[in-house]
């Protein structure tokens, strides 16, 4: 995952909140947590990065905890938050 | 008129610091910057008359939301980003502009689930439903047959329900939702319900009977008994992955594993309630002066109360468990629901009232007082959709519940029963209305 590119999905929108951020999903009604601001700001960049780990590394996230953001990451997938990009960003 | 106990104020000098990370448990008690769970009363107006309606609800309130004004909440939310919406009533569908607020909401980015006994549910409106996205419809159902449902709900009640979900079935939408309240009468039929449901292709939502509203009149007689709380625990544990139940049933927790869900009272927190005439309540079970947080139209906005009410920075703050803290089963349900204390007279401190552990039932046997209700929209005179069991059983004139001897209307005794000069509704209707708490409005042959 670390080396592809993926984005948020486009029925996703992200609610602050004081420990993070709300992720709610308009297709499926999935709710979910991103309990650290960083991983708010890894998911809100991912779009716009040429893959996981770049998005990773513009979010401050130290390498060593790379593998644990992309099992967070993994998670997100699961239900749609974030998806792999096919297309190359405009 | 008797007086409510007191919430036990807990004195904070500071908000808490939050902790990074962590049990997102621990981030829900401190509050969110908006509801999760936000549920909206539309109408207090109702077709129907159940028994243990939470809202006590029969009767449109004169000062209910103009369409305008609920727009404008829409709007509110969707600034919030409150990305859905529970709304329920009385009967929403029967308020004129439902269908039109309903498309409303879902323009502006707020979804909606919303509650109903069926009465509106047309094979054209579940066209129109099947074709809309970000719409869930829930039909009430509190008995797998129309003898135990119509029991609770009033005659009719339970093919209305069924023929709304074979019109759905029939307009091809997807997922509807059978919501049922669990009683003392329908928990044997938990396997029914789910085959009902798997029948309609449609999920099952099992919720807790709460003794709020006209609920708390029927109470003694409709909650479960401990050893159906055991039933359910063990039927949730085996069934639970494919039912939804709110998250309502984490007092049973103590049983031993917990529940899926968020174990943990949301009221104030990360659940609310906004009723017809733009009150805001704690949550859905507590529509009460104690849990009123404020109103939307006088204090600022929907926003500005959920941010800034003194009741909710209350409930924001660490709660003290009281007597329940003692107990090794504190971390699993952590005290119960604060509704169902509330109304059956027990300490917001002190156990649920269906504890399973039995302390809910020491402590009902002692000295306590059932709060009167802060508003009633029951119908003043019955009707034929009135259910027949409250021809048997009304609100006990003293205000006690320990289920013995013959339940008397104050009616009978007194002409001005439940009449108070000073009604907290500020609702001349009510006031003046024989209905004001003494249930003799729905005894019927008085």
């Amino acid at each position: 995952m670390l080396d592809e590119p993926w984005t948020l999905s486009p029925s996703v929108a992200l609610r602050p909140e004081p420990f993070g951020a709300l992720a709610y999903h308009f297709g499926n009604r999935k709710l979910s947590f991103l309990k650290r601001p960083e991983l708010v700001a890894v998911v809100r960049g991912l779009g716009d990065a040429p893959d996981v780990r770049s998005a990773l590394v513009a979010a401050g996230v130290p390498d060593a905890q790379h593998d644990a953001y992309a099992a967070a990451l993994e998670g997100l997938a699961a239900t749609d938050m974030i998806r792999p990009r096919t297309e190359v960003p405009a | 008129m008797t007086l409510a106990p007191e919430r036990p104020l807990t004195v904070t000098p500071a908000r808490p610091e939050r902790p990074v990370g962590g049990a997102l448990v621990d981030q829900f008690e401190l509050g969110l910057d908006a509801p999760i769970c936000l549920t909206w009363e539309l109408t207090y107006a109702c077709n129907l008359e159940c028994a243990h309606c939470l809202s006590s609800s029969g009767r449109r309130d004169p000062d209910e939301l103009t369409t305008e004004q609920c727009e404008a909440v829409i709007d509110e939310l969707q600034r919030m980003q409150v990305f859905y919406v529970n709304i329920g009533g009385g009967e929403p569908t029967i308020r004129p502009d439902f269908w039109h607020l309903l498309e409303y909401a879902v323009a502006h980015d707020v979804g909606v689930k919303f509650s109903t006994n069926g009465v509106r549910i047309t094979p054209e409106r579940a066209r129109f439903l099947a074709s809309t996205d970000y719409v869930d419809v829930q039909i009430s159902l509190d008995g797998a047959t129309a003898e135990v449902n119509d029991y609770v709900r009033g005659p009719g009640s339970y093919d209305t329900a069924i023929t709304a979900l074979q019109n759905l079935q029939d307009a091809g939408f997807v997922d509807a939702k059978i919501s049922v309240v669990c009683t003392r009468e329908n928990i044997g039929q938990l396997d029914e319900f789910k085959a009902l449901a798997d029948s309609f292709d449609a999920t099952l939502r099992l919720t807790r009977m709460r003794p709020s509203g006209r609920g708390a009149d029927v109470w003694d007689e409709l909650h479960p008994l401990p050893h159906q709380q055991r039933e359910l625990y063990d039927w949730l544990v085996a069934n639970g992955e494919n039912v939804l139940t709110g998250d309502s049933f984490f007092h049973l927790a103590a049983f031993g594993e917990p529940l899926p869900g968020l174990n943990l009272c949301g009221a104030g927190r990360v659940v609310c309630l906004i009723d017809p005439v733009g009150d805001v309540y704690a949550c859905p079970f507590a529509i009460h002066d104690q849990f009123h947080a404020g109103n939307l139209l006088r204090d600022g906005g929907f926003d500005n109360v959920w941010k800034t009410s003194p009741l909710f920075t209350e409930l924001r703050s660490p709660q003290t468990g009281g007597a329940c803290t003692k107990c090794s089963h504190f971390d699993a349900c952590r005290g119960g629901c604060m509704a169902a204390k509330f109304f059956t007279g027990l300490p917001l401190d002190g156990p649920d009232p269906e504890c399973v552990k039995g302390y809910g039932e020491t402590a009902l046997a002692g000295e306590r007082t059932i709060p009167a209700q802060s508003q009633d929209h029951s119908k003043s005179n019955p009707t034929r959709n009135q259910p027949v069991m409250l021809q048997l059983l009304t609100r006990r004139p003293d205000g006690s519940s320990d289920g013995s001897g013959v339940p008397v209307s104050a009616c009978a005794e007194s002409p001005l029963a439940g009449f108070s000069p000073t009604d907290p509704t500020g609702d001349p209707l009510a006031a003046a209305s024989p209905s004001g708490g003494c249930g003799c409005s729905a005894g019927g042959a008085h």
